[in-house]
């Protein structure tokens, strides 16, 4: 085995030994439980990451695994159970233990059935290159990225993913995806202050360490020697770190089904909660996205228009929402999300007419201009009232010009009443697309400017 | 399994790694969680597999492989190698491995009652009930849930390293929300992410979860139109379980030496502690001793050895005020040139070991929660983590807790809703001046403590006080 040798059980596995998986637990299930349903993930993937700080290599992983995931539901009372192992044995282990979990547990008088045969809109997005792609090829990004800061300290990482899946039922439903990944996500560093570049595609050749080193090294530059201001309400332009972080909130407390059903979303369909400028939806089909082309109860994905001219107009379902809620299911079912219910994945926001969060600066009257957001937690989520901090770079802007970078400040804001009618006094026509850690699909969205935010305190000492 | 984890080492070696070490892991998982009187979710996850840990020259490379043969393991060696090559293109400054006693041995952590072996229809009527309970006293929705882990891990390393452990750990907790016109309102029990150790389901059993469904039910209702907590600077009092977040986010996190040395800048962020300072800052007041000791029996962050195979110790990380250690494994202790803390751990076969928390904890202080209160004349006392956010230097947070009460003329009065406290860190443990007594030491666990890229998940233990600060700024909001 060499660095440049492609190793990867994803890239080295067709789709026929995912399905023949599937199939063979299936068999093991209908054996042991006659007449119960199930349905089978088998899901494989590669993922390599190169990590790097002090503009160097500290951390450097690769990891493959298989996993297959089981659901059996006897006469309403089900169970899952996963494994990684796919010996004959391991199988019929993992069939007996989830059928005895299934007959142990109370009747479910929700569950939903298995999702019936339809067939996907896509097979996802898949590019052969970034799923063979080398440690060394990582390290090659990275040294760009080091080279590009330009003598400033340089941190992130650089990853790629490549993920194949197979999913089968006992309603007759079969699907089969591969997707792919990649990201870079670093800082550059001066001895007061950082900025930040991300960048995420379906393929690893999109994605430039020289020029991402390059933007965070400016953005460093720029923030050198930050000064405190007092906080308050200020105007700010968001670049899309910090939008993607607002729709995220959004998404998984608001546009969500079972939160909805709950009675703890702020979601009111037909209601005109956001500004007319701001078009949202969801779309794990489209060219961007990294994610397989079903979720986790085997319904194909498809796009759901959440907000269109500012009206609300649809939240995302799971099966079981669906059934409550006396719809038909968008695809939603976020493997292994547990009680978070249905939420969306890959949020796009329209694009404006505002060109770059610089030019949407420009406009601005006395704001600040706020690169990204840091450790965001949610204080109530009915009203989506969120406390975090500004990172990587926030400069006070007066009468459309940069006056001065400022420290770090806190926030505490609602994010839909942010977005609110009249609150958004520009759009980006930039899209920048973002790797979603929570629920591993991809955002794009543009730069925002905002009327107001409202600022809490200052983060240093 | 030993033979796998030897044959990762020597795949390692073979392709001209000077040190390697491998991790073979057998983990089973399960998980139920329950909502308004019925089970919603029940979760079995098993995962098998080696990771194997390569240095060459001074750079590093680390691969994973599920279920191998000896002959994957083994090529799984070679690969951790040829990564670290890869890693030596981008080159840093040497590295090396502080000295430790190379362990050999066997632990378990104590387990009286096999979380696995309980009925899996006894923990459902168990979760069932506490909501069904919690949602017949109006609350809308009630949700419970158990966790348990059964890890062996079988460490070999090419300098002698042949450690087995099994380590069990469970847990439980319940809440109850109310939902109002605007907003909701939620009460936990014991915590807000429940309350787990190094333990068997003994630990559930002791936490008499149904005693408590109906007070927090009644509680969460009851905020729904408590009075605002106050915005202003006042004497707050802190219960133990928000203090264990306290200790977490605010001092543990400072002390990881991988932060301080700017190993976590771009995503879990660096520090405002400086080495140079290490032995002569004064972190807090003097009523504030914090250790870190992964030898407590049954807290969250005990073990036998860190996942470098070093042996499990205590050690002051703040005595008497004073900054005195940090959390480091063997190469960023070389790097800084302190005694290895031996606090190194992974999240599974398939991630790298890194700087994690064990048991940070205070030890007690001569007060008590009553004595705390009789001893303010105007203050709140506040209970039950609900948000949490600090920032990247772990220097400014904000915390909102469940619920808080205000105390008048040293008596509790008023429950308040949405009380939320900010500070910056050495001022504000410099404001402490009472703190609780030993009959309410808590071993509060932490299973979610999330660091790294990839992600790794860490369980971690806090022992904890209920304690009194002065002139904090509270009642922060949008």
């Amino acid at each position: 085995v060499t660095a440049a040798e492609p190793v990867g059980l994803a890239a080295g596995t067709d789709d026929t030994r995912l399905t023949a998986i599937a199939d063979q637990v299936l068999g093991l299930a209908a054996a042991a439980a006659p007449g119960a349903e199930a349905d089978v993930h088998v899901i494989v993937r590669d993922d390599g990451l190169t990590r790097f700080a002090l503009s160097f290599v500290h951390q450097n992983v690769a990891e493959e695994d298989l996993r297959v995931r089981l659901r059996v539901a006897v006469d309403g009372r089900w169970a899952t159970a996963d494994t990684n192992r796919v010996d004959p044995a391991a199988l019929a282990r993992l069939v007996d233990s989830t059928v005895d979990a299934a007959r142990h547990r109370p009747v479910d008088p929700s569950f939903p059935g298995m999702a019936p045969p339809e067939p996907a809109a896509t097979t996802g997005n898949w590019d052969a290159a970034t799923a063979a792609t080398s440690p060394d090829q990582r390290a090659a990004v990275v040294r760009d990225f080091v080279a590009a800061a330009g003598g400033l300290q340089a941190a992130g990482y650089l990853a790629t993913s490549s993920e194949r899946a197979a999913y089968a039922n006992t309603a007759g439903q079969r699907l089969h995806g591969s997707c792919t990944s990649a990201t870079v996500d670093g800082i550059a560093r001066t001895a007061n202050s950082d900025g930040v570049a991300r960048r995420s595609s379906v393929r690893l050749a999109d994605i430039s360490g020289t020029e991402a080193g390059a933007v965070a090294a400016t953005a460093a530059r720029n923030a050198t020697a930050p000064s405190e201001l007092e906080p308050g309400d200020y105007e700010v332009v968001l670049e899309p770190s910090c939008v993607t972080d607002m729709l995220k909130f959004l998404g998984i407390y608001g546009f969500n089904g079972q939160s909805v059903a709950e009675g703890r979303s702020f979601v009111a369909l037909g209601a005109a909660q956001f500004d007319p400028t701001i078009e949202l939806w969801d779309d794990a089909t489209d060219a961007l996205s990294t994610s397989l082309p079903y979720d986790g109860d085997g319904t194909p994905r498809r796009r759901v228009d959440l907000v269109v001219k500012g009206v609300t107009s649809a939240v995302v379902h799971d099966r079981r929402t669906a059934a409550a809620a006396g719809t038909t299911s968008t695809g939603h079912a976020v493997l292994g999300s547990g009680a978070w219910g249905p939420f969306p994945t890959d949020i796009r926001l329209a694009p404006g007419a505002g060109g770059t969060a610089a030019e949407l600066a420009g406009r601005m009257g006395r704001g600040l201009w706020v690169s990204d957001f840091w450790y965001t937690r949610i204080l109530d989520p009915r009203t989506t009232v969120v406390t975090g901090l500004t990172r990587n770079g926030v400069w006070l802007v007066e009468d459309g010009k940069v006056v001065r970078p400022v420290r770090n400040l806190r926030f505490t804001q609602s994010f839909v009443d942010a977005l609110g009618p009249e609150a958004v006094r520009g759009v980006g026509s930039v899209i920048r697309s973002h790797a979603d850690r929570w629920g591993g699909g991809t955002f794009a969205v543009p730069s925002l400017h905002l009327a107001r935010w409202h600022f809490t305190g200052g983060a240093g000492g | 399994v030993f033979d796998l984890a030897t044959a990762a080492v020597e795949g390692a070696l073979t392709a001209g790694a000077r040190y390697a070490d491998a991790r073979a892991m057998q983990s089973r998982y399960e998980s139920m969680t329950a909502k308004n009187g019925d089970v919603e979710e029940l979760v079995q996850r098993e995962s098998v597999g080696v990771g194997v840990r390569a240095l060459i020259g001074s750079s590093w490379g680390f691969a994973a492989v599920p279920d191998p043969s000896p002959l994957a393991a083994r090529q799984a060696g070679r690969r951790a190698a040829a990564i670290a090559r890869a890693s030596a293109t981008v080159p840093g400054p040497a590295v090396d491995l502080a000295d430790v006693s190379i362990g050999q041995g066997s632990w378990s952590s104590e387990c009286l009652e096999d979380p696995l072996s309980v009925p899996l229809s006894e923990k459902a009527d168990l979760l069932a009930g506490l909501t069904g309970t919690i949602s017949a006293a109006g609350i809308p929705l009630a949700e419970a849930s158990y966790q348990i882990w059964d890890t062996r891990k079988w460490l070999v390393s090419s300098e002698g390293h042949r450690i087995d452990q099994h380590i069990r750990e469970c847990g439980a907790g319940m809440s109850a929300t109310a939902i109002g016109e605007r907003e909701t309102q939620r009460r936990s029990y014991p915590a807000a992410r429940g309350q787990y150790g190094t333990r068997g389901w003994e630990q559930v059993r002791e936490l008499n979860l149904p005693a408590h469904a109906t007070r927090i039910a009644e509680e969460a209702i009851a905020l729904l139109s408590a009075p605002e907590c106050p915005a202003g600077e006042t004497d707050l009092i802190l219960g133990s379980e928000q203090m264990a977040l306290q200790i977490h986010e605010s001092v543990g996190h400072a002390v990881e030496l991988d932060r301080i040395l700017g190993w976590e800048a771009a995503f879990a962020g660096t520090s405002w502690l400086d080495l140079s300072k290490l032995g002569l800052l004064q972190f807090g007041s003097e009523l504030m001793t914090i250790t870190a000791d992964a030898t407590l029996p049954g807290a969250l962050g005990s073990f036998g050895f860190d996942d470098e195979g070093t042996p499990a110790r205590s050690m002051d990380i703040v005595r008497d005020g004073v900054w005195l250690g940090v959390l480091s494994g063997r190469d960023s202790a070389a790097v800084a040139g302190v005694p290895c803390g031996g606090n190194m751990r992974s999240d599974g076969y398939a991630r790298l070991p890194m700087v994690r928390m064990t048991n940070i904890g205070l030890l007690p202080g001569p007060h008590s929660l009553d004595e705390m209160i009789a001893a303010t004349d105007d203050g709140v006392y506040m209970e039950t983590n609900r948000s949490w956010s600090i920032d990247d230097r772990r220097l400014n947070f904000q915390f909102g807790c469940e619920i808080g009460w205000e105390i008048k003329d040293g008596k509790r009065g008023r429950m308040l809703r949405n009380p939320t406290y900010t500070g910056i860190s050495p001022r504000f443990w410099g404001s402490l001046d009472m703190l609780g007594g030993r009959s309410e030491w808590t071993f509060w666990g932490t299973p979610n403590c999330g660091k790294g890229q990839p992600g790794q998940i860490g369980h971690t233990g806090h022992p904890a006080v209920p304690a009194r600060f002065r002139g904090v700024r509270i009642g922060v909001r949008g």
